[in-house]
């Protein structure tokens, strides 16, 4: 009997599934737009048809890593910046797993950034979703990669000198294969962004707009938002590299005047994601790592470095 | 010192294929049935600048590169200029004559390239070889090479000289050759090679009577060094997962590890900085992967907070620590143990990791096959230290030592069944770091289980994984994660063989204690204080985490007195042993040497003396005593 049942297992899956039994006490303030993430993860996971058993949520440290405590799945709450490397890892060693990464905008867009940029250039195939509060909620209330030009904080008291990042035309220029925006206040679009996502071949990023009410005084911005895709006022390709650079810059510019535009940017399904990659050229098994400790009719016999003796230069 | 022994070193500019040169050589006389040892000196740079690598070959065993040498080969350093001549490297160019002149043993042979050295450059060159008895031969191996092929086929020139002058045959070094390459290239060397045999056979005299010793070795052996044994040790531990980032000297584990995974089908990943290569072993070993990684100091460094991760969520990994001379940078290219204290207790809160430190390439191979055994059996990261010494030195080790079962056994992972049986909370999630366990080892589902869903968190965390800051679940848990240490020495003590290495009559009087890559070195010069009449054993100490309290006790206990050595400036292990022994403060004495070289046998004989008798120096200005506490 495999180690692993749960995988490939055609069945209904209800929501309920992903709830735990006794909710831990949230830690999450009222109104914090983290609740919305959970909520449209929740009613995107059955869509996509994955069992609790066979998703794996790798999470970053704020208050978004939190996010683990409240999905009934297989979890893991890593370190503050590497939810990636680990969910990366995860997936090469069982690709059968939907794995799925999420942390804050610090966690990803700052002490992670350099793991977002090799992530997205690989095309790991797992989604990503970071919670884009342009604030440091955990910490209470610092200035983050994604706050606004002179934005005030304790250790920015005369208001910051930096221009945001720009997760968006970050995300496209480093090579991610989907790239999209949404916001917590919009939980129908959410839901659909995140089950296009995980369905997706590759490195999905969502910039997921969420507010903090506790920390960031100026989060009503993210009402109202237009979808770029439903807006008459936008014909934008989104299989089109140069439409999409330019659109992402449009985003992340109208955002500081409130102007929040949010749907898919970019999707490229032609390229094959990490996983087709290293297959390909021979560096990548056909069978889940993972499965073979549990195989017994794996041929360890002939895996021995007592073939390579002598062979090394 | 002894003659029944050929120290061959090859001396050239780095980059001018000295490596492969020795290696051959050494393979030759490995084949012939000698012991071999081989030892790499080099600078940190890419191309140019002096390098050497010295190959001792003996009947008997050889632990360490021995004392001094007694035949050098020296090439010209091609990469001294430029080819447009702008940069000249000063003196660079007569270095590997000029530079490798003071630890040639008396009586000993010399050959020069004449082609590109000048041995009017090298101060008092005739004078010391007249005082020291030493034979000289200048022969053009630029030219011998040029003539059948190419210029770098100096080196196979300088082969046949060597071979003719100390009456070897050629037959192994064509075998070696045939296997490396083909074609004219082959042809062309071969040529080379008997050219330069038949010039030194026909148009030279000599007088010396250096020889090879013979060698009566029947088993096969293989050349393996300290990072074969490791890459080795972790493939038939059944690792199939590597992430890295190069760094010098970790760089040969990891280049061995990926060159070798896809044939075993298993991945190797160069990712993007130490932290995430850390992070990715404990991202495939949580989900099911036997997996490692590793690094050397800066590097290590920067692995801190996901070992410490692996720990609190009890992520079985192993990680390699290859020494360089630190603070910082350091030397790239120089070992020194001075990593110690940072490996044992990186990374925040209270440690929780194993830790070996091999001695040589052969333990090197067992001890990283334990690693993974008791990484993955007790849910515990687990280190292998290593150096630059071990990691690049190679040594002819019996091929049947190798010959062992994959051992594909994932540790105490439950099987969907076991799984189903097992705790649960009222949630229905699965109880992974339940308390009451006999041994401190917590049932462990992998993702993708039924029934076994879970929070790994580096949080404190309930039995199903929940954070929780409750004062009696952290001690529980504390608790229970401490108790491992306790489980795996009683295993280590109890149901293997000890890893720690002795050496020397069991009753003597005296002790040299070290631990890793100056094992062998310090093994030699026991047999030779116990030929002067000292009464000396030594132990090599593999256990530094979890302690071997025991075996420590029981060795320094019975020993009037012991030094210890060890290459850094601030006695680390000695440190260590009197934290967990309490006591012995005025029975340990220390031997450090951290000049960016490893110690040489007569270093420690001398270093013993001083110390035990008072009488003698310090052996050079390299090595320091510091005396015992309690004196
Ligand atoms: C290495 C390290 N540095 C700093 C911290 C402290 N820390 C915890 S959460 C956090 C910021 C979180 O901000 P963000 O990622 O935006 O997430 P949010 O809390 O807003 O969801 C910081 C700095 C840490 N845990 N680890
Ligand atoms: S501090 Fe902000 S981000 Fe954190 S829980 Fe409260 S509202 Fe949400």
């Amino acid at each position: 009997m495999s180690a692993f049942n749960a995988i490939g297992e055609e069945r209904e899956i209800d929501r309920d599934e992903y709830t735990p039994g006794i909710e831990p006490q949230p830690t999450w303030c009222p109104g914090c737009g983290d609740f919305g993430v959970l909520k449209a993860l929740k009613q995107a996971l059955p869509e996509v048809g994955r069992s609790p058993e066979e998703t794996l949520l790798c999470t970053g440290i704020g208050c978004s890593g939190k996010l683990n405590s409240y999905l009934d799945s297989y979890g893991f709450h890593t370190i503050h910046g590497r939810s990636l490397p680990v969910a990366r890892a995860a997936n090469l060693a069982n690709p059968g797993l939907e794995v799925i990464a999420a942390g804050g905008d610090g966690d990803g867009y700052g002490i992670g950034g350099n793991h977002f940029i090799h992530t997205a250039r690989e095309n790991h195939d797992m989604t990503y979703i970071v919670f884009n509060n342009e604030i440091f909620g955990l910490t209470k209330g610092q200035t983050s990669p994604t706050s606004p030009k002179g934005h005030k904080s304790k250790t920015q008291p005369s208001g910051s000198a930096k221009s945001p990042i720009r997760p968006l035309s970050l995300s496209l220029t480093a090579g991610s294969s989907y790239v999209a925006r949404t916001a917590a206040v919009n939980p129908n679009q959410a839901k659909e962004i995140l089950v296009e996502a995980m369905e997706h071949d590759g490195f999905a990023h969502v910039d997921f707009l969420t507010q903090c009410p506790t920390w960031n005084k100026d989060a009503k911005q993210y009402v109202p938002y237009i979808d770029i895709q439903e807006s008459d006022d936008y014909e934008h390709d989104i299989h089109d590299r140069g439409a999409a650079a330019n659109m992402a810059q449009e985003a992340e510019e109208s955002l500081a005047d409130g102007k929040v535009l949010t749907g898919r940017f970019y999707v490229d399904d032609d390229r094959p994601s990490y996983t087709e990659e290293k297959q390909a050229i021979g560096e990548m098994p056909d069978e889940p790592l993972a499965e073979r400790y549990f195989d017994d009719d794996y041929d360890w016999e002939s895996e021995r470095s007592y073939d390579l003796l002598d062979r090394h230069a | 010192m002894t003659d029944d022994e050929l120290i061959w070193r090859i001396a050239g500019g780095s980059g001018d294929g000295i490596d492969s040169t020795s290696q051959n050589f050494a393979k030759a006389l490995m084949r012939s049935g000698l012991n071999v040892f081989t030892h790499r000196h080099y600078p940190s740079r890419i191309r140019g600048g002096h390098t050497y690598v010295e190959i001792r070959a003996a009947d008997h065993d050889v632990q360490s590169r021995g004392d001094g040498y007694n035949f050098l080969l020296a090439l010209g350093d091609s990469f001294a200029r430029n080819p447009q001549d702008e940069a000249y490297y000063g003196d660079e160019e007569i270095k590997p004559l000029s530079e490798n002149l003071d630890d040639l043993r008396e009586g000993g042979i010399i050959v020069y390239d004449s082609g590109l050295l000048d041995s009017e450059d090298v101060p008092e060159l005739e004078e010391r070889a007249e005082e020291n008895d030493w034979h000289v031969f200048d022969i053009d191996l630029r030219s011998i090479a040029k003539e059948h092929g190419r210029e770098v086929m100096r080196n196979t020139a300088g082969v046949g000289v060597t071979a003719a002058l100390l009456d070897i045959e050629l037959e192994p070094f064509e075998d070696l050759m045939e296997e490396a390459m083909g074609g004219d290239i082959l042809e062309q060397n071969i040529e080379v090679l008997h050219d330069a045999y038949e010039l030194v056979q026909d148009e030279y005299e000599f007088e010396h009577d250096l020889r090879v010793p013979e060698g009566s070795t029947e088993e096969e052996q293989v050349l393996v060094s300290g990072s074969n044994g490791v890459a080795y040790g972790a493939l038939d531990a059944g690792c199939r997962f590597i992430a890295g980032y190069p760094m010098t000297p970790w760089t040969d584990v990891f280049t061995i590890m990926s060159q070798n995974l896809p044939k075993f089908n298993g991945i190797s990943e160069q990712v993007e900085d130490e932290i995430a290569a850390a992070a990715l072993a404990v991202g495939a070993s949580h989900a099911g992967v036997k997996s490692m990684s590793g690094s050397s100091g800066g590097g290590f460094a920067l692995m801190s907070e996901p070992l410490g991760l692996a720990e609190m969520t009890e992520t079985p990994i192993v990680l390699i620590e290859a020494m360089r001379a630190g603070p910082s940078t350091g030397m790239p290219t120089k070992p020194e143990q001075s990593d110690l204290e940072h490996i044992l207790y990186t990374s925040q809160g209270d440690s929780n990791r194993v830790v070996f430190a091999p001695g040589n390439p052969a333990e090197a191979y067992e001890q990283t096959r334990m690693a993974f055994k008791i990484a993955y059996d007790y849910q515990i990261p687990a280190i292998v230290i290593i150096d630059q010494k071990l990691s690049g030195e190679n040594r002819s080790v019996p091929k049947d030592f190798f010959d062992r079962q994959p051992d594909p056994d994932p540790g105490s992972v439950l099987t969907e069944e076991e799984i189903a049986e097992a705790a649960h909370d009222e949630s229905g999630k699965f109880q992974r770091f339940l308390h009451d366990t006999e041994d401190g080892v917590s049932p462990r589902s992998l993702p993708g289980q039924k029934g076994g869903r879970y929070l790994a968190t580096g949080n404190e965390h309930n039995l199903s994984g929940h954070i929780s800051e409750d004062p009696e679940n952290r001690v529980a848990q504390m608790d229970r994660r401490m108790q491992k240490f306790q489980s795996i020495r009683t295993e280590l003590d109890e149901d293997h063989e000890s890893q720690q290495s002795y050496h020397g009559p069991e009753d003597a009087d005296y002790g040299l204690v070290v631990w890793g890559s100056q094992q062998g070195a310090v093994e030699e010069s026991v047999d030779r204080l116990n030929d002067q009449g000292y009464s000396v054993k030594s132990i090599g100490v593999s256990d530094l985490m979890p302690y071997p309290k025991k075996e420590m006790t029981e060795f320094l206990e019975s020993v009037d007195e012991a030094i210890v050595v060890e290459m850094n400036a601030t006695a680390q292990f000695r440190g260590l042993t009197q934290k967990e022994l309490g006591r012995f403060g005025d029975k340990l004495s220390s031997l450090l040497k951290y000049n960016g070289n490893p110690f040489e046998p007569w270093e420690i004989v001398e270093g013993f003396e001083a110390q035990i008798d008072g009488e003698g120096q310090t052996p050079g200005t390299n090595t320091r005593i510091e005396p015992a506490a309690g004196d």
